[in-house]
């Protein structure tokens, strides 16, 4: 049942122009960005700076406003033979698969073209995974409003937090308190967001360590770049199924 | 039948449905009347699942409706502001409700043939205007073919021809044993698809009669009077809520 709501859902994003327009700014970026340096290690760096900037951003807003949008149809579907569950998981999965697909021909299609190492794979996997936690934290935050101006307010504090403002604050804490052993501290801040642990194990992969800076460093001293990969991967898992449980607890019970 | 006993709602402090109970049977068209705010909309949507109620509880056929969304397969509901995908064509709306319901359940496309949808079949939902998204949403209401058929104000915003189309399929599908629940503003709808008013003030059921019954004891007033005198006298029998 969910699959058929995922199919509709998803033929219906598809066939609009946004995720369209997404998907040839992402493949013409990363073209650029290959073209610009004859290293394509250095071109890789740049492209994941971009995923780990643009993916929770278009996630977040594109889901939110997908979601208010639908609202009406969510509404209707509510009103057929379908328990709620099923229809916010399709929802869901409609709109993050499309991201996802986007994700893979805008950026797969040109790293496969100029650099079939490891490292590009790991910047999609890590793309892909920030698509569907960043996709889940904004179904969330749109559950829990009804009122769309604050679900899209909910949206932009989340990317300004995530992508912004938490490295400023790791830096803070890194300074006020850099007399103290904070290396299994560092590791626990790393995963409390998403952004940051997808860049880690990238980083992992690529073993630069002039790149790592110090949470790569850490990572790779404590937990060694396999446990280190995994550990990363794992609590990314995390950072998808718990805010689309919470999201489904919320709208289980919601009155639309 | 449907029989829903002691539904409370309440949205923040306001209590829009205060221990609800009517119940209706096959065969009836019931016309749920009430001030605005009375709790008719809110009632449609405990019906229909898309508001839980905080107590109380509707049965189908003595089975619990909001705990078996299965049971919905029986109903069809037209909203009163139909909004679809927009980039969803008109024949991949009807095939998405078909898959979402058992495959064996029996169409009925009388609707579907009397509003021409084959001639819109092909074109995207945000293409059309608010009276043919309303004739799809009819049209969608009627489709399985539903022991039960839901319509919130059916008749706004359809043009004359179709408002007649409409009614006289909701009569033939009352006749045929179907139970009807509408609510609606407009009052020739009332004189012309209602067999059973139910009137409601501020959330508590005030009776549920056939309207045989009301033309009778008033003798010869006109329905859409009555009704306005009614709910005049229930605003004023029950004091203002202090400011």
């Amino acid at each position: 049942m969910i699959l058929k709501i995922v199919k509709h859902v998803l033929l219906d994003i598809l066939r609009s122009r946004i995720v369209l327009a997404y998907t040839v700014f992402l493949a013409a970026a990363s073209i650029g960005l290959f073209n610009m340096d004859a290293d394509t290690g250095k071109s890789l760096a740049s492209i994941l700076s971009m995923v780990l900037m643009l993916v929770p951003l278009t996630s977040l807003i594109f889901a939110t406003i997908h979601y208010y949008n639908s609202y009406e149809f969510i509404e209707l579907l509510s009103t057929q033979p379908l328990r709620r569950g099923t229809i916010l998981l399709g929802e869901y999965l409609g709109v993050s698969l499309a991201l996802g697909l986007a994700l893979l021909a805008g950026v797969g299609l040109p790293v496969a073209a100029y650099d079939s190492s490891l490292t590009g794979g790991c910047i999609l996997l890590a793309g892909l995974l920030l698509t569907f936690s960043f996709t889940a934290l904004a179904f969330l935050g749109a559950v829990c409003s009804r009122d769309k101006a604050r679900g899209m307010g909910m949206a932009m504090l989340q990317w300004f937090f995530f992508a912004l403002l938490y490295d400023g604050l790791l830096l803070l804490v890194l300074f006020t308190f850099q007399d103290y052993p904070l290396e299994k501290a560092v590791i626990a801040l790393v995963a409390l967001n998403p952004i940051d642990l997808a860049r880690t194990f990238v980083m992992l992969q690529m073993d630069v360590s002039a790149l790592m800076g110090m949470t790569g460093a850490v990572m790779q001293e404590f937990l060694g770049s396999r446990l280190g990969m995994t550990f990363t991967l794992g609590v990314l898992t995390l950072w998808i199924a718990a805010p689309l449980g919470l999201a489904l607890r919320v709208f289980r019970k919601k009155d639309l | 039948m449907i029989i829903a006993s002691g539904i409370t709602k309440t949205f923040g402090r306001l209590r829009v449905l205060d221990d609800f109970g009517v119940t209706m049977g096959g065969g009836h068209a019931f016309s749920l009347i009430g001030p605005n705010g009375s709790g008719k909309t809110t009632f449609i949507k405990c019906l229909l699942g898309t508001v839980i109620p905080d107590s109380g509880s509707v049965t189908l056929d003595g089975v619990d409706l909001l705990r078996s969304p299965e049971l919905r397969s029986r109903i069809g509901y037209m909203p009163q502001i139909g909004r679809y995908p927009d980039n969803m064509r008109v024949a991949q709306l009807f095939d998405m409700l078909a898959e979402l319901r058992p495959s064996s359940q029996k169409r009925d496309e009388e609707l579907m043939d009397a509003f021409e949808m084959r001639r819109i079949a092909d074109k995207p939902m945000r293409t059309l205007s608010g009276g043919t998204r309303q004739r799809v949403s009819a049209c969608a209401a009627f489709f399985f073919d539903p022991q039960i058929i839901v319509l919130d104000e059916p008749t706004a915003g359809l043009d004359p021809v179709s408002v007649e189309i409409l009614k006289e399929k909701v009569n033939a599908e009352r006749r045929r044993g179907k139970l009807v629940l509408l609510t609606s503003h407009i009052l020739s709808d009332l004189e012309d698809m209602t067999t059973d008013v139910i009137f409601l003030i501020e959330g508590r059921l005030r009776f549920c009669r056939p309207i045989t019954e009301l033309r009778e004891e008033s003798g010869g007033e006109r329905l859409g009077r009555l009704m306005a005198r009614l709910m005049r006298e229930a605003q004023n029998a029950t004091p203002m809520p202090p400011s």
